[in-house]
């Protein structure tokens, strides 16, 4: 340990982990002091200042634990530096032992066996329940009973120690001795010549930690680690191995071929038990897997893996305290063929190479999928010219479009000339605009709200006033409000295509829905007094609407609009997941189908600045809009 | 020919559950230009519906209410309203408030400005054009609501319980204001009030009203207003004749609560 004060790096790592543990202290002292004062102060005085002590604490503790988060793989290099070279090693015994540990209640809490024959009986019991109910005929009764009886003393014989061959069993005692025998050759820990000398070059020619990628180095540098490596290829075979071994005496075969054989007769006479056949047929098949054993049958080889699990944690020593404090999210062996800090398996991505990813993606030359997350682009003027304009305009010119002539040239007429201007088919300058996958984002859950409250506003607030308005709406909107807006999100996709539209109406569909019932509340919650008032002072009905009823919802109206925001931001990112090719839901999606934690992580972190930022500026509007909420 | 007249005046109101409510039956009565009339009675007889029907939010179920000799068919700028809460535009400031009615009828904007000021200075609140109203007291508040109304220039003034809400000292100042203004302008005022010293300071003449149906009980020609515009108001409360009436009104309208307690046991 004390060589890592020799590079600067270590010293300021060092430092910095001093000063974390001195905040995560302070903060519990404070916290706990200004806890302490809690009761006095709710009673004398500054209730916020009671509120100080817990938040303290959970404010220096969280705060605390990211910087760990952040910085715990570079203090584990720092100080421990061969400590994930050999946690690589640990990792491959570990990966070996997967397929034999798993038949066992280590990480389950039954045995296979067991568990196998629960399932197997339950589903005979389902079985012999189909063939005494009335769906078959006596005749048919009497031919496939038998079958689901012989079924089921074949499974229970498994069980039976009666019908245990002797070579299985010696293929157990076997397999038992060698894990022993290389349970034996870790805890002695001694390595061959060739061994330390592999070790010795591996030291002087392979890369160090996080020097290369994958990041750390696959062959042992240590004596600790290279005693793992040198277990692992036979216990590897042991498993394998182990997995072959079935429970099958010749009698149990012979049975088993003797059902195939009637199973094929039954379903071969009666075309009606086809079916059922098939059922019996699949019920044969996993019973003949042969993987339930007599009860004691596995126990040698339980017994020498437990031994060999405890050796191996012996031998581990202090390295799975720095597996579990400085690396955390997973295990080190990624896909089962290299040690790296970014395993697929690791759910919680190094936060210092997640940033780095973020700020790589946010150079808009690379972007994601060649598609920048935000950036400035030059569009040229006629496009939007196009996009706006309908084209249909060039048909209402009189005449007749130009057609081609004999030399293949195609002249141009007022009419081609309008048309050109309606498909943005024209020169212009070019002007900024936003693009990338956030702003693509934002656009949808903006344009869908901006048409969410231009049309359901005034819906709204006429269903408030008139009974007629709100007797023939109200239904039709309860038609489709109480779907959620999810369910209804394939039908549109699909009808609509997945480029923009079909998302702008979805989410148009959500904010129109909770606009109207925000402004209807509004507009149904203006004071009488305030309407009679304005009728004395000589206003029409539009006037007052314009000028009581509209300022008088606004309120209401405007946290609709909050609201809104919130539920089209949710809605969008899902529906960007299901269709798309741009967006932050897309972008997390195409993370998702590729495992790769780093990018879920940046769009779950971009989605939730976002959201939070909406809510901010809508905070802000609220507070400036209408200072008199509350105190009218 | 600008009276108030209302000749033999019904109204019945039917609840949703199918039961007829008799609120007021044959009122009749005739108000002459610039009178200051003030309706007294128990809750229940009537008031604010008798106010609703010549503020045009009701129609009658019979009989009918003229103005100038039009019939009232619904609301006008002619008959303006204060009531009790202010029923302000909180989202507007006191000078956006006061002119709204002009606004409404889109007259030049520079001779809205001098108006406001003009009615801001008349009812006191001269410098608050551009505080927000919900900024205000109750006591402003109202002056705001008087201001908004009297801008208007209506032929006759409608009072719901303008006074109600307000504390005793921010009421009597409000009872002064309201008698400078009958006398300044000369409009003819007709306020409801559930307190007996407020209908006798307010009131040139004085309705006290049954109730179950609601009706016309006594009518009393009263001096307190016209002394009030002399002197303080405590001075006039402390009375002879004034202690007199208000006792003589309490009296009626303590029976009529006993009657309909003994009704309705």
């Amino acid at each position: 340990m004390s060589d890592i004060f020799a590079s600067p790096r270590g010293i300021v790592v060092g430092a910095l982990f001093i000063i974390l543990i001195c905040t995560l202290v302070w903060a519990i002292i404070y916290g706990r002091r200004l806890a302490k004062n809690e009761v006095t102060d709710l009673v004398f005085g500054n209730p916020m200042k009671a509120m100080g002590g817990w938040h303290w604490v959970i404010s220096g503790v969280a705060t605390v634990l990211l910087l760990w988060l952040y910085f715990s793989w570079d203090a584990a290099r720092a100080f421990f530096p061969n400590a994930a070279n050999e946690l690589c090693q640990v990792a491959k015994v570990d990966s070996a032992l997967i397929p034999m540990r798993s038949a066992f209640p280590f990480e389950e809490r039954l045995l296979r066996g067991t568990t196998l024959l629960t399932r197997d009986a339950t589903q005979l019991q389902i079985l012999r329940k189909q063939v005494e109910g009335d769906r078959f005929t006596d005749e048919q009764k009497a031919q496939t009973l038998p079958l689901v009886d012989r079924l089921v003393d074949l499974q229970a014989g498994l069980a039976s120690p009666d019908n245990f061959a002797p070579e299985t069993s010696a293929a157990l005692e076997d397999i038992a001795k060698r894990i022993d025998a290389a349970t034996a050759r870790l805890d002695a820990a001694e390595l061959s010549e060739e061994e330390l000398a592999a070790v010795a070059s591996a030291k002087e020619t392979q890369a160090s930690w996080g020097q290369e990628k994958p990041e750390v180095p696959d062959d042992p540098v240590t004596e600790r680690g290279a005693i793992f490596t040198a277990v692992a290829p036979e216990l590897e075979a042991i498993s394998s191995d182990f997995t072959k071994v079935r429970n099958t005496s010749p009698q149990f075969l012979a049975e088993v071929e003797s059902l195939n054989a009637d199973i094929k007769i039954l379903s071969d006479n009666d075309s009606s038990l086809k079916d059922f056949g098939k059922q019996l047929n699949k019920m044969l098949k996993r019973i003949d897997d042969g993987a339930v054993f007599p009860p004691g049958a596995l126990d040698s080889v339980e017994q020498s893996l437990t031994k060999l699990h405890e050796t191996s944690l012996e031998k581990q020593g202090s390295l799975k305290l720095i597996d579990a404090i400085a690396m955390p999210g997973g295990n080190i062996l990624a896909g089962n063929t290299a040690c790296s800090e970014q395993g697929s398996g690791r759910w919680l991505p190094k936060p210092s190479d997640t940033i780095a990813t973020f700020a790589k993606m946010a150079d808009p030359s690379i972007g994601f999928k060649n598609i920048p997350l935000l950036s400035i682009k030059q569009k040229p003027l006629a496009e939007m010219v196009g996009f706006v304009v309908p084209d249909w305009i060039a048909d209402l010119v009189p005449g007749s479009y130009p057609r081609h002539k004999a030399d293949g040239t195609v002249g141009e007429n007022l009419k081609s000339k309008v048309l050109n201007v309606a498909t943005g088919n024209f020169a212009s300058w070019s002007v900024p605009i936003p693009t990338g996958h956030i702003w693509d984002s934002i656009m949808r859950v903006v344009t869908g709200l901006f048409f969410g409250i231009l049309f359901g506003v005034p819906l709204g607030l006429l269903m408030g006033l008139s009974r007629l308005a709100k007797g023939f709406f109200d239904p039709l909107i309860e038609l489709y409000r109480p779907v959620p807006p999810l369910a209804w999100a394939p039908l549109i996709l699909t009808i609509f295509g997945i480029q923009d539209d079909g998302k702008i109406f979805l989410l148009f569909m959500v904010a129109f829905a909770i606009m109207v019932i925000s402004a209807r509340t509004g507009a149904t919650g203006t004071q009488l007094s305030k309407i009679h008032a304005s009728h004395s002072l000589g206003a029409s009905r539009w006037q007052i609407l314009r000028n009581v009823i509209l300022p008088n919802s606004l309120p209401e109206i405007l946290t609709g609009i909050r609201i809104s925001i919130g539920v089209c931001w949710g809605t969008l990112v899902a529906a960007e997941m299901l269709a798309g090719t741009t967006g932050v839901g897309f972008v997390e999606n195409v993370a998702r189908k590729q495992s790769d934690y780093e990018i879920i992580w940046i769009t779950i972190i971009i989605l939730g600045l976002l959201g939070l930022l909406f809510d901010v500026i809508m905070r802000w509007i609220i507070d400036k809009t209408i200072p008199w909420r509350g105190k009218g | 020919m600008s009276d108030l007249i209302a000749s033999h005046v019904d109204m019945t109101f039917t609840m949703p559950s199918g039961e007829q409510v008799h609120a007021l039956q044959d009122v009749s009565f005739t108000l002459k230009e610039g009178e200051l009339l003030s309706v007294l009675g128990p809750s229940g007889c009537g008031k604010t519906t008798l106010l609703n029907l010549i503020a045009g939010f009701l129609r009658p179920t019979g009989g009918n209410i003229t103005l100038n000799n039009n019939e009232i068919d619904g609301p006008g700028v002619e008959r303006g309203m204060v009531f009790q809460q202010g029923a302000l535009f909180e989202w507007l400031t006191v000078a956006e408030n006061v002119d709204f009615g002009l606004r409404m009828k889109k007259s030049p904007k520079a001779e809205n400005k001098r108006k406001v000021e003009e009615w801001l200075d008349i009812v006191g609140l001269q410098g608050f054009g551009d505080t927000p109203t919900y900024q205000l007291s109750g006591g402003m508040q109202q002056r705001v609501a008087l201001a908004r109304c009297l801008i208007n220039d209506p032929d006759v003034i409608l009072m719901d319980e303008p006074l109600g809400a307000l504390d005793a000292l921010t009421r009597e100042k409000m009872q002064s204001l309201v008698l400078k203004i009958w006398k300044e302008t000369g409009k003819t005022i007709m306020i409801i009030t559930h307190s007996v010293e407020e209908a006798l300071l307010l009131g040139e003449r004085l309705f006290v009203m049954a109730p179950r149906p609601g009706r016309l009980h006594k009518e009393y020609n009263l001096p307190f207003a016209e002394w009030g515009l002399q002197q303080d108001l405590r001075e006039v409360k402390k009375h002879d004749e004034f202690g007199r009436v208000r006792e003589e009104i309490l009296g009626m309208i303590w029976n009529m609560e006993e009657e309909i307690m003994g009704k309705s046991a």
